[in-house]
């Protein structure tokens, strides 16, 4: 087992509000290893993306708060290393693509400019026409046509697709170890969707970055990911590897997300949604987050008292946080057809 | 971007002359000149008939509007109802002290206003913030020209008690003879000084809190976190990338604000005489003499007017989205 | 279609308490299970009005702002039976006296109080700003709410016109306006006020029914046949309540400092009905060297409008549902 390249140990973030305390994440941990694409899937408020901006220390400190935990990047702990420090492995070591480049993108400043930044905050002695030379290669990389004009654009000038490119590009300036993208589809056409995936899958392989991919689009965790991390509530309820995620899934959530896509192979009357809401954030219900809207759950005692732990189920790379994981055993996902009973 | 400046510049002249025709017809009816003179029992109907016709008064409104806008442009806004004296030199003389006046007290709030603002906004919910706060809105509150007396009782509760002029609390300056070069301009500050703080302090507060909130927004937004997450130095992404960005839409805020400060210049000259648009303008009012009023008022628009396309051509110059429209 | 039919039944989400094919729930069968079960459904409803209720009452400082404010016009109304002295009454013994216990604001130079003058100023100047409120309310909500509505060469029209206006100060147009009523009324004068002071309210109002018109339930309500002004009183007015009563409040405040302003320049209100600028203007002629003439009404007039800010400012955050996020 290769060593990991960033290991993520018991986080707990929260937000002070008007309304209270928010625990947006509440004691997750997960491992990144070289050359992987770990997918991270859950509903809004999951707390997703707010685990790996606190990694990078994007979070506003007044109302957010790291409380505890610790993220080890190349034997460093992020959450603790200096400002100075942290900097430094910004955009250089860790680099992060964001969901709406219509919005991510400065708009008074040309796109070169804004990725020629990137390279020269990192490699001062670069002389400008290197810099620029470079983040016409990028864009290149990427595929944005025509890079030499276009690098001399605003990025009004460039369309959706274009400007999510000109991120990634951006992003992989400095060849980062690891690369997060949070939501890089959700604000783009479909169409696009499947180019930038693309993009992703290019910059990856010249990389051989490791790449932490968010989304609540479990169709690109399908084609991406490697493994797969499901988060409910700011906590992780289940991971493994895509297809143990698909095929097996041994916690009722990630059952309800598999279910509640619409196959297109089979006959359906109706949609199978999770009933209820997501909890509040700020009150939770004691014991497991999820019991409310659980299937499995039924009300039993131990799952309204007793928080369950994240722990190995079946081999040991396959963990879960359900109490009652065991009595999933024989159910079957998406990728796996049923077998016999006729449609 | 020669374009977009041509197109504002085109634009601005067809307000030009609607504004104009405005002021015309605006001041010609709520006002009658010669409403003293019908007044008095001594004057005959026939009397004022004949001063009516030979001012011209007596025309429809359309005519005499063409007759002030000949004027306007060919004489220099003529003379003036009673007396005949030339409107322009007077009106040349007073905007050049109120100029003065009007321009330093925009680059003080301009300076003053980004530096409390922006400071406020990157140390949000500090005490600074809060006292700055505090004070701008008891700015709003504040009334200018009782702010102006409030300085001239300060000023001369301290000559009484200590015997000293810091500031002068009346005039532009000392004495005819107030001397050349820099004693000229140390006298005049000394003179301007007082309603320059009281022109300043309203839009300090104003500019202050628009940059605040601007600078909030922007420090806030998705750019800027990009910024942040490439691992630029914090002094950068704020200088850079916040700053210049939230400095954009004051440029529209200043230009809006343009017009009140004449309207505060009004107020603060009454207070302190000094020689500038503002006691003209209240002096003419008083006087019911429609052409120096209309004449004011077509001065002033003109230069809203003219302050504005440059506040339009400078915003083209900042936020390159604009100039593509 | 189907897997292990046992398991497809497991998977169906029945509603609470429907039967299983499972192990039965560990622990007693109570309503408890149903009330958990519930937890993450049952979301609490409140009434908008409600929200914006505690939301307002949550902003200390506009709700003392609120109380300072009803107490101090409470005073200016009841100035009859509070003012120690009336408006001319003349106290030939204490002549031009600084503050003191008898007269806390001090006396002019014809042995006047000034406190009870103050008094009687508030009065007049809430009933102008109040008026002006109102007024203004309804021209620039009528105004506004055509040009949105319409949209079109009307909205142009409007448009182009009031912009034409804010290209003149305001208060040289006032001025001007001013000098032709003459000696005025608070009432006349609130009247003026009103009748130029309504474009703020008209622009708020214009843009949100312009965005308005696209919605939905307008389009509904049109198919349902409704007429025009039945759409914008029932359909789009209600959603506009906010933005306006912000506005409105604080056109009181700056109602109340024009009128100061026109008073303290001699084209409002003439004496000798009281008002606070016309104290300033008379203090102001009386001598500068007797500052407690014109430093108390004018301190007056700032805390009246400071407290209408602040309100304005509570209303803006009770009433605006949009203000600032905490992102997830």
């Amino acid at each position: 087992m290769p060593e990991p390249l960033l290991s993520i140990r018991d986080l707990v973030v929260e937000f002070t509000t008007e309304d209270g305390v928010v625990q947006a994440v509440d004691g997750i941990s997960y491992d990144l290893f070289p050359g992987e694409t770990l997918g991270i899937v859950g509903e809004s408020g999951s707390g997703k993306s707010v685990s790996t901006m606190s990694i990078l220390g994007l979070i506003p400190q007044p109302p957010g708060r790291v409380v505890r935990g610790e993220a080890l990047f190349n034997g460093k702990d992020l959450l603790k290393v200096s400002k100075k420090e942290l900097r430094r492995i910004r955009g250089n070591e860790l680099a992060m693509v964001f969901q709406d480049p219509m919005t991510s993108l400065n708009p008074v400043l040309k796109v070169g400019f804004q990725i020629g930044e990137a390279i020269k905050t990192h490699h001062p002695e670069t002389k400008d026409d290197a810099v620029k030379k470079r983040a016409v290669d990028l864009l290149k990389l990427v595929g944005v046509p025509n890079p030499e004009r276009r690098v001399d654009q605003y990025p009004h000038e460039f369309s959706g697709g274009m400007r999510q490119r000109a991120m990634i590009a951006m992003a992989v300036a400095n060849e980062p170890q690891v690369l997060i993208a949070d939501e890089p589809t959700t604000a783009l056409d479909v169409t696009i969707q499947a180019q930038i995936l693309e993009v992703l899958k290019k910059a990856q392989e010249e990389t051989h970055a490791a790449t932490i991919l968010i989304t609540h689009d479990l169709g690109l965790i399908a084609e991406l990911a490697d493994r797969v991390v499901v988060m409910y509530a700011g906590k992780v309820v289940e991971l493994s590897d895509v297809h143990t995620i698909f095929n097996s899934p041994r916690h009722p959530y990630t059952v309800g997300l598999m279910d509640s896509l619409p196959r297109l192979t089979a006959d359906e009357d109706w949609l199978r949604p999770i009933p209820g809401q997501p909890p509040s954030l700020i009150s939770r219900p004691p014991g497991c987050p999820f019991h409310p809207r659980c299937f499995l759950s039924q009300g039993r005692v131990r799952c309204r008292e007793e928080e369950p732990p994240l722990r190995p189920i079946g081999d040991s790379q396959h963990l879960t946080a359900c109490h009652f994981a065991e009595e999933l055993e024989g159910r079957t996902g998406h990728l796996v057809e049923p077998v016999g009973a006729g449609a | 971007m020669l374009t977009y400046i041509l197109r504002r510049f085109l634009y601005s002249i067809p307000v030009l002359v609607a504004t104009s025709f405005l002021i015309f017809t605006f001041v010609s009816i709520t006002g009658d000149p010669l409403g003293r003179l019908r007044a008095n029992a001594n004057i005959t109907a026939e009397q004022i008939h004949a001063i009516e016709h030979s001012k011209n008064l007596d025309k429809p409104v359309i005519v005499r509007y063409g007759y002030w806008v000949r004027d306007a442009v060919t004489k220099q806004f003529g003379t003036t109802l009673f007396g005949n004296r030339k409107i322009w030199p007077d009106l040349k003389r007073v905007m050049g002290h109120t100029l003065q006046f009007i321009l330093s007290a925009i680059i003080i709030s301009l300076i003053l206003g980004i530096a409390i603002g922006v400071y406020s906004a990157l140390r949000q919910y500090s005490l600074f913030d809060y006292t700055a706060t505090t004070v701008s809105f008891i700015g709003f509150a504040t009334p200018v020209f009782w702010l102006a007396l409030m300085l001239q009782v300060l000023m001369v509760q301290i000559f009484l008690k200590w015997h000293v002029r810091i500031f002068y609390t009346s005039g532009l300056s000392s004495s005819v003879n107030a001397g050349h070069g820099f004693h000229f301009l140390l006298d005049r500050v000394q003179h301007l000084a007082l309603p320059v703080i009281a022109l300043c302090a309203l839009s300090t507060a104003t500019y202050s809190r628009f940059m605040r909130a601007s600078m909030l927004e922007v420090l806030n937004s998705d750019y800027v976190r990009t910024a942040r997450a490439k691992g630029l130095i914090e002094r950068r992404v704020v200088m850079r990338h916040a700053f210049r960005n939230a400095l954009i839409p004051l440029v529209t805020v200043v230009a809006l604000d343009f017009g009140g400060l004449f309207a505060g210049a009004i107020v603060t000259e009454t207070i302190f005489t000094l020689d500038g648009m503002g006691y003209y303008f209240i002096n003419s009012l008083f006087s019911s003499d429609p052409y120096p009023v209309m004449a004011w008022l077509m001065v002033v628009a003109t230069m809203v007017i003219l302050f504005n396309l440059i506040a339009d051509i400078l915003y083209g110059v900042f936020d390159p989205r604009i100039r593509y429209e | 279609m189907s897997s292990e039919p046992g398991v497809r039944d497991q998977l169906t989400i029945g509603p609470p308490g429907s039967q299983y094919s499972m192990s039965p729930p560990e622990g007693p069968a109570d309503p408890s299970a149903e009330l958990t079960y519930q937890y993450g459904l049952e979301v609490e409803a409140r009434s908008q009005w409600a929200y914006a209720r505690r939301r307002f009452v949550r902003h200390r400082l506009a709700l003392g702002s609120l109380i300072v404010l009803l107490g101090i016009f409470g005073c200016g109304l009841f100035a009859n039976f509070i003012a120690p002295y009336t408006y001319q009454q003349i106290n030939l013994e204490s002549l031009s006296v600084a503050p003191s216990a008898k007269h806390p604001f001090g006396t002019d130079s014809a042995g006047r109080d000034s406190f009870s003058r103050v008094l009687y100023g508030i009065r007049t100047s809430a009933r102008v700003g109040v008026l002006v409120g109102i007024l203004s309310t309804l021209i620039g909500t009528i105004i506004g709410g055509f040009a949105g509505f319409y949209g079109g060469w009307i909205d142009n029209l409007l448009m182009r016109l009031t912009d034409l206006f804010l290209t003149l100060p305001l208060l040289a147009v006032l001025l001007v306006a001013a000098k032709y009523l003459g000696h005025s009324t608070p009432l006349k004068l609130a009247l003026l006020l009103a009748c130029l002071i309504w474009t703020q309210i008209a622009r708020i109002v214009r843009g949100s029914f312009l965005s308005l018109r696209e919605k939905e339930y307008v389009e509904a309500a049109r198919a349902a046949g409704a007429g025009d002004v039945r759409i914008m009183l029932r359909h789009m007015l209600p959603n506009t309540i906010g933005p306006i009563v912000v506005s409105a409040t604080l056109t009181i405040g700056t109602a109340i400092l024009l009128e100061a302003v026109l008073s303290f320049l001699g084209f409002g209100i003439e004496p000798p009905t009281p008002a606070l600028g016309g104290l300033l203007n008379e203090g102001q002629d009386q001598g500068i060297d007797k500052w407690w003439l014109v430093t108390f009404p004018g301190v007056v007039i700032v805390v009246i409008v400071l407290c209408i800010n602040f309100i304005g400012d509570g209303l803006r955050d009770a009433l605006d549902p949009t203000q600032r996020r905490v992102r997830a």
